[in-house]
């Protein structure tokens, strides 16, 4: 049986051709494209001691720029207290169809594991 | 090897969120830009019903409130627009869909706003109406749309209790203002019922979304949830649903309800309604008015990149604690 994959490689959550400035329609031709604002990933710290939190994605011209639409957009109520933002063409990720080969050296090795060690209850602080 | 839709399939009965790259059916894809690009451009198209109102709110505390929440009504928009571009379409695409009428946005917003008793009666039964819906779809299967969904939720309840504070308000106040109410009401509620779509027999998209659990109720029953729940609160306001056969049945545990207007719904959603031709004339003017700041922006964001960097700035900035370690 002959089957046909689909295969997308995209970078981050978004499609290659959609990140930076310049990038055309993937559905249908459209009038605009060049000139358009680069698309930026957003992170927050929602409080100090925590990490910061992908929380979704803007456009803007540049990064000062996607910093305060950030403010306006993710944090209308104290939800941070620091944003970083990334030009999405600058990320890069796992392939998804490739996860089940990619993470599976850590399937077999329970050993990692705390619990994979058999000893007697009477061991304290351990 | 199983083919790729059935393992989709699997994936969403086992309740595994669906991410931006993995494979799905090219009808999941569609049928998502459509909804969720919808759902922005309803957002956006929102704002201007309300923007009416700022300038005239009755007071400071009202204008406040209402900014706010039209201020939200934008976010709601780019939440929704950013979740949609990850499934490959662009921002700019979408509005151009938008600015020649092929993608539509929720008719409620092609209805006019002459009072200001509309702001309570939009907040209650629109924004209620909107919520019925978006509640479930915190739960569904694509993952960014999951997630802008909760981000919305959490923030919608404001707007609800607003509206109908605003119409408890009036209520109390003099005959003028109780009329008022009662009008605002009246002229609210049939849209506000068809918010949820044509009934369950003729929308037969709804078993396969359900099927990829994009939605997780049918269009009737989430309207019947929310005339359940509206026929008690008006009472609170001490006004009347304009419905003569509106009443409670206690073999099916549920209000019973007058026919709809589906002609008028039609009517409305194929661009004859009240304010179709305003709002879509709205939006196109402050696109292409707006034009020149964001070329002015990006023209100013080129000649910047060209120059050196100053220094502290840029991606050292965020790592600046490790240096001083």
């Amino acid at each position: 049986m002959k089957m046909i994959l689909f295969r997308k490689y995209y970078y981050g959550d978004l499609p290659d051709n959609q990140k930076g400035a310049q990038h055309s329609s993937p559905t249908e031709g459209t009038q605009e494209g060049a000139g358009t604002w680069p698309l930026w990933e957003v992170f927050i710290r929602s409080k100090q001691g925590l990490d910061h939190k992908h929380v979704g994605s803007l456009h803007a011209a540049d990064a000062k720029m996607a910093i305060e639409n950030a403010r306006d957009v993710y944090t209308r109520r104290q939800e941070g207290v620091s944003i970083w933002v990334v030009e999405s063409k600058s990320i890069h990720a796992s392939n998804p169809d490739d996860a089940e080969n990619f993470f599976e050296p850590a399937n077999d090795k329970v050993y990692r594991h705390p619990t994979f060690y058999d000893l007697p209850d009477e061991l304290k602080h351990m | 090897m199983h083919n790729p839709e059935e393992i989709f399939q699997k994936k969403v009965d086992k309740e595994i969120r669906i991410e931006p790259k993995d494979w799905m059916p090219e009808q999941y894809r569609k049928t998502l830009i459509r909804q969720i690009s919808q759902h922005a451009h309803s957002e956006i198209v929102g704002m201007l019903p309300e923007g009416n109102w700022i300038t005239k709110a009755p007071s400071l505390r009202r204008k406040a409130t209402l900014i706010a929440k039209v201020q939200d009504e934008a976010g709601h928009g780019l939440y929704l627009y950013s979740a949609a571009e990850t499934l490959g379409i662009s921002r700019d695409e979408m509005i151009h869909q938008l600015h020649v009428g092929k993608a539509k946005y929720s008719s409620i917003f092609n209805y006019p706003t002459p009072t200001w008793a509309d702001m309570g009666a939009i907040g209650w039964l629109v924004d209620g109406a909107a919520i019925m819906n978006q509640v479930p779809l915190c739960r569904a299967s694509y993952g960014p749309y999951s997630r802008a969904m909760i981000r919305i939720c959490k923030e919608e309840s404001f707007h609800q209790r607003q509206g109908f504070e605003i119409l408890l308000t009036l209520s109390k106040g003099s005959a003028a203002q109780r009329d008022m109410c009662q009008d605002a009401i009246n002229r609210w509620w049939w849209p506000s019922v068809m918010m949820f779509g044509p009934n369950d027999d003729a929308s037969p998209n709804t078993a396969q979304s359900m099927k990829w659990k994009i939605k997780r109720f049918t269009n009737d029953e989430l309207r019947q949830r929310f005339i359940d729940i509206c026929a008690e609160q008006v009472k609170i306001l001490g006004m009347t649903l304009p419905d003569p056969l509106l009443k409670w049945n206690e073999e099916r545990g549920h209000y019973d309800f007058g026919p709809i207007d589906w002609d008028e719904f039609w009517n409305v959603v194929n661009g004859n309604g009240p304010c179709n031709k305003e709002r879509l004339e709205a939006r196109v003017s402050a696109h292409e008015e707006g034009a020149w700041v964001r070329e002015a922006a990006l023209a100013y964001a080129n000649k910047k990149s060209k120059q050196p960097a100053t220094p502290g700035g840029g991606e050292e900035a965020m790592r600046s604690q490790t240096k001083a370690a």
